[in-house]
């Protein structure tokens, strides 16, 4: 479903992507791996399409589409949707209404009517539960005052409720205890699905104990480094990243 | 001067010019003494109303228009405004809604107001349908019943004397100022409204309705009274633009609130900005003050600014009685090259007095926006209490926002807060709800409303609504 092929990406006049290249297919689950610095956080932002990315060369395309041409908005109306490793808080602007113009504009782009609120209200707050947040959150202006934990459930219920085609969460398990990890892997578990691919970008393993991934990728230095299963990452665990550097350089 | 000669001076002024003009209605450019007596004449005053005009206007002849403002714009040349003209006539309107500017009837759509009403809006000669004639009627009786009065200045001055002399420029003296200084030799029209002690207005009074009027009221007088133990809420204005060729509208509202007596005001402002490059557009030098005269009384101010292409306002509230407590929420938008120098006057008087202000300034395009408040401690406002927060969104690289807040503490007891943020408008928020599908307008929409919603939520139910929906449609644009 998703494509990138010899993407290469400058960043204030550095070159952080160099020809990368990476194949998800509906159902499948990737882990993007790598050292600090290697460019992981800058290949799901610009999939998403933040700005201040440029593209020198190289394509993505998603379903068939070109996502470089696309606006940020149309992207996620596809079915692109991101998780965020630092969440922007949003003053005044409640959580539920957040999910509800969100929901709202994706209905509206496959040419359904509004969700009617009483459906509207039980999807939330049965989506809520499984992420261990009580329904007052909803009430709450977007990440204003959240925990880290918090802000890291509530990207995982957005994704619960808005059911993106490939879901990119980027170090998702960053700053987490182990109890907000485990319910954090269990909504993207529950997003695994035939139809859907995710992405994950991370930085230690300890995630993929809980997610485990099909196929795992290290990112170094701007490029696919090694791919291989989800036996890759135990095997990055105890040996680090130095030895994928090693043998990519020879 | 003797009531004789005043009504020589009127004589004299009609039969050397003005008689011929009377069937028409409407006066040529300029201002002088006949012009007052003539406005006076049209509105059959009693002899004191013209009067005390003609001493405003003495007054007014020797005053400065003010400087201090953050604002510029060319000197007005008074002698170039016509000071009194008759609603158009209807055969002078256009007939239907082909004739009116597409653009403005795209906005009233977007504001979601219904056709038959689109069409008063933009002065369409639809008189007999407009809901405002039968809805003031019914509402009329309501009021009466309760022992409520409202009705037009005009109306008052005639019906309601001995009120309108008691209350009129006792809380905006003739002198305050420039504006409200013309205002007062000029006025033609504004609302009154008298509440008797104890009585709760049984609805919330509304010039909403009488947009008909705006047409023609450049200079606008209105005077709330609340007696002992009564409440008030009252709401301006109209959330329709107003293609107006008027250029100046220099308003003077006047709230008095008697012992544990409860005014709230609100004001939605959307007059006409201006186009893109500032051509045209309304300059709005409003004098809005509340006196709360008796103990425990309470006045609240709460407005949404988006209009105008320069607002020059600072509704205030007087807290002379003990206990008593001022309130202001304020909203205002600045897009395009709107300035506005906008803020409120808090005067601490009595004892244990409280005051809040929350201010929002919101400024796009290449506008220019300042906060201007005074919190004012007399020496025996034992124990008063003053809290500010005004906070400032920026919206691009090209608008500026200031703020200048003034405190003076003459008792020592007393505690003032101030608290002031300024922010960019998040490319981050930004890019957060794009990237949850939402279009880059609502989101800015979402953001700014998230912001506003200490003060929105201060405004009554179907206001709320409307101030949030003429939000999008100012901002409409600003990004990108």
């Amino acid at each position: 479903m998703l494509e990138v092929k010899d993407l290469h990406v400058t960043v204030e006049g550095k070159e952080i992507l160099k020809g990368l290249s990476l194949t998800i297919n509906a159902g499948e689950v990737h882990a993007i791996m790598g050292p600090n610095g290697a460019g992981k956080s800058t290949l799901s932002a610009v999939i998403a399409g933040k700005e201040g990315y440029e593209v020198t060369s190289g394509s993505i395309t998603f379903e068939g589409k070109d996502v470089l041409e696309m606006e940020v908005e149309e992207r996620a109306l596809a079915g692109l949707l991101l998780g965020f490793q630092y969440p922007v808080e949003i003053p005044g602007v409640k959580n539920i209404y957040l999910l509800k113009a969100a929901l709202n504009a994706k209905r509206a782009a496959n040419g359904q009517p509004e969700i009617p609120a009483p459906e509207f209200l039980k999807l939330v707050k049965e989506k809520a539960a499984e992420m261990k947040l009580d329904a007052s959150f909803l009430q709450r202006s977007v990440n204003e005052g959240f925990s880290g934990g918090e802000k890291k459930r509530n990207e995982i219920l957005q994704m619960l409720v808005l059911q993106p085609r490939l879901a990119m969460l980027d170090e998702i398990d960053s700053g987490l205890d182990i109890d907000a990890m485990k319910v954090v892997a269990d909504g993207v578990n529950s997003l695994r699905d035939k139809e859907r691919g995710i992405l994950l970008v991370t930085h230690y393993q300890r995630l993929l104990d809980y997610i485990v991934p099909d196929h795992v990728h290290v990112l170094v230095d701007g490029r696919i480094a090694k791919s291989g299963g989800a036996e890759l990452a135990l095997e990055l665990e105890s040996r680090g990243y130095d030895w994928v550097l090693e043998e990519s350089a020879a | 001067m003797a009531s004789q000669e005043m009504e020589q001076l009127v004589r004299r002024e009609y039969k050397e010019g003005f008689v011929t003009d009377i069937e028409s209605d409407t006066l040529p450019p300029g201002l002088d003494e006949g012009t007052i007596a003539f406005i006076s004449k049209k509105k059959g005053e009693p002899e004191w109303m013209l009067e005390w005009r003609l001493e405003a206007y003495r007054k007014w002849l020797k005053m400065t228009p003010p400087s201090w403002a953050h604002l510029d714009y060319p000197p007005i040349d008074y002698q170039a405004i016509s000071y009194f003209s008759a609603p158009k006539r209807p055969e002078d309107r256009p007939q239907s809604l082909d004739e009116v500017d597409p653009k403005l009837l795209e906005t009233y759509e977007k504001l979601g107001i219904p056709l038959h009403e689109r069409a008063a809006l933009a002065g369409v000669a639809v008189d007999a349908v407009f809901d405002s004639v039968s809805v003031t009627t019914t509402f009329k009786e309501k009021l009466y019943e309760a022992g409520v009065i409202f009705c037009s200045i005009s109306e008052a001055v005639k019906d309601y004397p001995e009120l309108v002399r008691q209350y009129l420029g006792s809380v905006v003296p003739v002198t305050d100022n420039y504006f409200a200084a013309l205002n007062s030799a000029v006025f033609t029209d504004g609302s009154f409204v008298f509440v008797p002690k104890g009585v709760t207005c049984p609805m919330e009074l509304s010039t909403y309705f009488r947009i008909n009027a705006a047409n023609t009221g450049q200079f606008e007088r209105t005077l709330i009274i609340c007696e002992e133990g009564a409440q008030v809420s009252y709401l301006e204005g109209c959330t329709a633009p107003m293609r107006d060729e008027n250029q100046l509208h220099a308003a003077v509202v006047e709230l008095v609130a008697l012992d544990d007596a409860y005014i709230k005001y609100s004001t939605v402002q959307n007059w006409y900005p201006g186009d893109e490059d500032g051509k045209g557009g309304i300059y709005n030098f409003v004098t809005k003050r509340g006196d709360c005269r008796g103990d425990r009384s309470r006045i609240s101010w709460t407005q949404v600014e988006t209009g105008s292409a320069i607002t020059w306002k600072y509704p205030s509230c007087v807290l002379r009685g003990k206990e008593s407590i001022g309130e202001f929420y304020s909203v205002a938008v600045t897009n395009g090259r709107q300035q506005a120098d906008t803020g409120t006057k808090m005067i601490h008087i009595g004892e244990g007095t409280r005051s809040s202000i929350i201010s929002k300034g919101i400024s796009a395009g290449r506008s220019n926006q300042s906060y201007r408040g005074l919190v004012k401690i007399g020496p025996r406002a034992k124990g008063a209490r003053n809290f500010t927060q005004c906070d400032s969104l920026l919206i691009g690289d090209q608008c500026g926002a200031h703020t200048f807040p003034y405190q003076e503490i003459g008792n020592s007891t007393a505690t003032v807060e101030h608290e002031a943020t300024t922010s960019k408008i998040g490319e981050d928020q930004l890019f957060y709800c794009q990237s949850r599908g939402i279009s880059e307008e609502d989101a800015v929409s979402m953001i700014v409303n998230g912001f506003c919603k200490d003060v929105f939520q201060e405004l009554p139910m179907e206001f709320a609504v409307e101030a949030e929906a003429l939000l999008s449609v100012t901002l409409e644009g600003s990004v990108g």
